[in-house]
């Protein structure tokens, strides 16, 4: 049994440890915002976060998992309080079909929090293993630096405050 | 034909009587499979197939309506646009609207979901019966309060007559109310009192889409489901030589192993396990294979060679004084759709009636196929349409359903989930067929074009179900299908043909479509169609044209077309990127133009765009594009930006990345990294869209409408900023780089 830390809870897992995580997510825990694309790290479709990295969870087997915290789309916000990269992609409307979206952000969020400041030119070059069919890439950046405005200015807001 | 654009366009002053719309029927066999038959009942968009009120809207009790549409959400903005268009004619908050999508047992039948025809097809039935079910309700309150119709206001889903009177939907509504036919004419909205429509409406599915809401098919997971996955052979026409079914059915967690033929399928409890399952499954497994497939160093060539069916589509003048002549051979390589997420379906067999939830364009004809494959009876399956991951045409929807059908049928009463892998996906895509374009026109001493001959070769363009060989499962099965017969779409919305007759004014031009029956790779619908490679060509030959006679091209195209619509498209792009004062940054940069009215028929667009590409490397790097577009009555304005965009940016990436690649035997294009696409490094730093304002208008089908002007920009670009014109499609930075040192050594 493997015990893996996700979106803040403890989880225990009865798949075989080398089972990819991707397949947990979606099968054992009914996570639907990690996606299958393509099962080789080609499209960032599945991407998560682990220990603040964005990682390809299609490649990845649990057994690498145990003790590390790993955070999806779900655990950034809901419909109902979506956080502030997901209020910033409905703003942009950042979305087609919307399939590879939930890696993406999951992406440009490690992104972010690493380095609040990234330049246009950085966020591009982070996405660049991620693949997006519809063509909404201007969209998916004007979404992240709208994301990114926001998240400097709630930074700037707490140290006035403080 | 003239009947298939044939339109009215009425508009008279405050009752806002407008009849705007373009009437359906009388012409050849379209892409969403509905055409073909002469109008039944004179009325507009699928209402005519379709005429009854309640097949699309519902009132219940409490003032609420439901909407039911033949067209399904493929990630263009569907949805969203058909409920903006029946609130503003229900008078109704979004908010009390739902809306159910394709399906067999409840939805009208639309056909495809396809060729950019929703919102003329359903979008227009929904608009004229949505305001229709509004004028018997205000009739039933004029009744029951017994003043004269003209005297009630409708707000709200509210009927309001003079003393405060009052009577909400739901209280004017009864039984069969609305189960009438709807009549010829309609009390439409006048677009001066749109609340609803022509706003930018957030789309309703996105919040699921960027919260890990169940969005997709894919997150689908009922009950006892289990998953399915197959085996498919390594290459068309292999025969199964032997495999060891044993070995994986005492695998751990394997449920069973499903063997029909040339059919080959696992299902398991979990997905991981399925997966392992299939692996072990194709490792074991043997096929016999044929080299069946062309040459692929010269493809052009050999799909050139092909027996072909040839016709004259275009044939005007008589050939002209000799002038300054340009010709190339222009081709594309076969394209694969590339949904980010492999074609995925969940079926269920029980007492004797077959459920499918699938993200295929038709669910009708999926039925009809999945039903023959299984020699059933039609109206014991019913297909459902859960959205998908975008398809842009045939991809592999269809198929992966007819997998789900044919392993729920071996589990009866458990729901069974398969996705394919992405080697299926990639390697069994219904591929945009591979086409050639040869081109020959002259521009005479007085400047204006005075030639023009176009041939096309094209295999079908439309190999979709309907004929159950048109679905892989059922070519397998032991019991197999022979192949679906090839079909050509006729003009004017053409299929390999599509926008190959020229819409400049030319004294002289004829055009020649070479159908294609063979199919060296399988092939079907793909984005834009031929409408792509086509004017792609024709922009191309147009810009040389231009250029060799020393005149600015985009003066030169405005010289050639009258068509005030298509003028004003192009002027707008131009204005808007500064065409006129334009200039170079550096050697390097280079401008290009394109345009095009998609199908001929349907939206204008116009496509401006400014390239750096260095002669040494050959690298394209987009600056910025502006396009301009005429889409008549805009429903949902960011939506349609959001169509062009990606439009745009699709046919970028077709334009210089793609190719599938194979050998005499197999696909070898298998995934992302043998079959590159746009990736972040190649995105361009601006785009701009203008759209055309047109009140009262028809809707005419916009989200193919800027791949072929965006290849043609592209490509003119290139020619301006390296002096070399490319006709090899994808125009990858090798080959651009290889042209140019031919034409400096040359």
């Amino acid at each position: 049994m493997t015990t893996l830390t996700i979106n803040g809870e403890s989880r225990s897992i009865k798949a075989s440890p080398d089972t990819p995580l991707l397949y947990v997510l979606r099968d054992e825990l009914a996570l639907n915002a990690a996606k299958y694309g393509c099962g080789l790290g080609q499209c960032g479709a599945c991407t998560v976060i682990v220990d603040g990295k964005a990682i390809f969870s299609c490649i990845t087997p649990v057994m690498l998992l145990e003790g590390r915290t790993i955070t999806t789309l779900e655990g950034l916000g809901s419909p109902d309080a979506p956080g502030p990269m997901q209020r910033a992609f409905l703003a942009e409307q950042a979305a087609q079909c919307g399939y590879c979206i939930p890696g993406m952000i999951m992406r440009a969020q490690a992104l972010l929090n690493r380095d609040p400041h990234a330049t246009d030119e950085s966020i591009k070059g982070e996405l660049q293993p991620h693949l997006c069919r519809c063509g909404t890439h201007m969209r998916i950046l004007r979404a992240i630096r709208r994301a990114a405005e926001e998240m400097k200015l709630k930074t700037a807001d707490a140290r006035t405050r403080r | 034909m003239t009947h298939a654009v044939s339109r009215r366009g009425v508009l008279a002053g405050a009752g806002a009587l407008i009849i705007a719309f373009r009437l359906s029927g009388a012409h050849a066999q379209t892409e969403t499979g509905t055409g073909g038959k002469p109008s039944k009942h004179g009325l507009p968009g699928s209402l005519d197939d379709t005429p009854r009120i309640d097949a699309w809207i519902r009132i219940d009790a409490s003032g609420a309506a439901t909407i039911l549409t033949g067209k399904a959400e493929l990630g263009q903005g569907l949805k969203t646009a058909l409920l903006q268009v029946a609130a503003e004619e229900l008078k109704l908050p979004l908010a009390r609207l739902s809306l159910i999508t394709a399906d067999t047992a409840r939805t009208p039948n639309e056909g495809y979901t396809a060729a950019s025809h929703s919102m003329q097809d359903s979008g227009t039935a929904i608009r004229h019966a949505a305001a229709q079910a509004r004028e018997i309700l205000r009739d039933e309150a004029a009744r029951r309060l017994g003043v004269p119709a003209t005297s009630l206001q409708i707000r709200n889903g509210e009927v309001f007559g003079p003393n405060r009177m009052r009577l909400g939907y739901g209280e004017l509504v009864r039984d069969q109310m609305l189960t009438v036919d709807a009549q010829q004419t309609s009390h439409l909205t006048s677009p001066a009192d749109f609340v609803v429509m022509n706003q930018p409406v957030p789309r309703i599915d996105i919040p699921a889409k960027v919260t890990g809401g169940a969005a997709y098919v894919q997150d689908l997971r009922p009950e006892g489901m289990l998953h399915g996955r197959v085996v498919r052979p390594p290459s068309y026409g292999a025969t199964l030589r032997d495999c060891d079914v044993a070995q994986v059915e005492q695998m751990g967690g394997i449920v069973k192993v499903v063997r029909d033929g040339n059919f080959l399928g696992v299902l398991a409890d979990r997905e991981w396990t399925a997966i392992q399952g299939m692996r072990t499954l194709a490792a074991t497994t043997t096929w016999i294979e044929q080299q069946a497939l062309p040459d692929s160093a010269d493809l052009p060539a050999a799909l050139m060679k092909l027996p072909s069916h040839d016709t004259t589509i275009h044939d005007t003048g008589n050939p002209g004084e000799p002038g300054i002549l340009v010709e190339g051979t222009f081709s594309r390589p076969y394209l694969t759709h590339g949904s980010i997420g492999p074609s995925c379906a969940i079926a269920q067999f029980g007492d004797g009636k077959l459920t499918v939830w699938t993200h295929t364009q038709g669910v009708f004809f999926l039925r009809d196929a999945i039903a023959g494959m299984l020699r059933m009876p039609a109206e014991n399956v019913r297909c459902i349409h859960a959205e998908g991951s975008g398809c842009y045409g045939h991809n592999g929807a269809d198929d992966a359903a007819a997998d789900a059908a044919m392993l729920a049928l071996a589990m009866p009463g458990r729901p069974v989930r398969v996705q394919l892998m992405r080697e299926q996906e990639h390697a069994w895509d219904p591929f945009g067929p591979g086409m050639v374009v040869k081109l020959r026109a002259t521009v005479g001493g007085d400047g204006a074009i005075a030639d023009w001959r176009h041939e096309v070769w094209s295999q079908s363009h439309m190999m979709r179900p309907g004929p159950p060989g048109a679905l892989i499962a059922a070519r397998l099965k032991a019991d197999a299908f022979p192949p679906a017969p090839p079909v050509a779409l006729a003009q004017p919305e053409g299929g390999g043909d599509r926008n190959a007759i020229p819409l400049y004014e030319i004294p002289n031009s004829k055009v020649v479509s070479h159908f294609l029956p063979d199919m060296p790779l399988r092939g079907s619908s793909m984005r834009s169609l031929g409408g792509y490679l086509n004017v792609l060509s024709i922009e191309s030959v147009l810009d040389e044209l231009a250029a060799r006679s020393g005149q600015d091209p985009v003066t030169f195209r405005l010289r050639h077309i009258e068509d005030p619509r298509a003028r004003e498209v192009i002027e707008t792009a131009a204005s808007r990127f500064g065409w006129a004062g334009r200039v170079k940054r550096s050697e390097s940069t280079g401008f290009g133009f394109g345009f095009a009215r998609y199908k001929n028929l349907e939206a204008w667009c116009a496509v401006a765009v400014e390239i750096e590409v260095p002669r040494q490397s050959g690298v394209v790097r987009v600056r910025r594009i502006v396009a301009a577009v005429d889409t008549g009555q805009v429903v949902n304005p960011d939506g349609i930006r959001n169509q062009i965009e990606g439009g745009i940016l699709q046919s970028m990436s077709w334009t210089l990345f793609e190719r599938v690649t194979f050998d005499r035997t197999r696909v070898t294009s298998v995934d992302w990294s043998a079959y590159p696409i746009m990736r972040f490094d190649s995105v361009p730093e601006s785009v701009e869209v203008r759209l055309i304002d047109r009140p009262g208008d028809a809707f005419y089908g916009v989200a193919e409408a800027a791949q072929g002007p965006a290849g043609a920009a592209i490509a003119n670009a290139i020619r301006d900023a390296t002096g070399v014109r490319m006709y090899e499609l994808p125009f990858t930075a090798a080959r651009i780089k290889r042209a140019v040192a031919v034409r400096s050594e040359g």
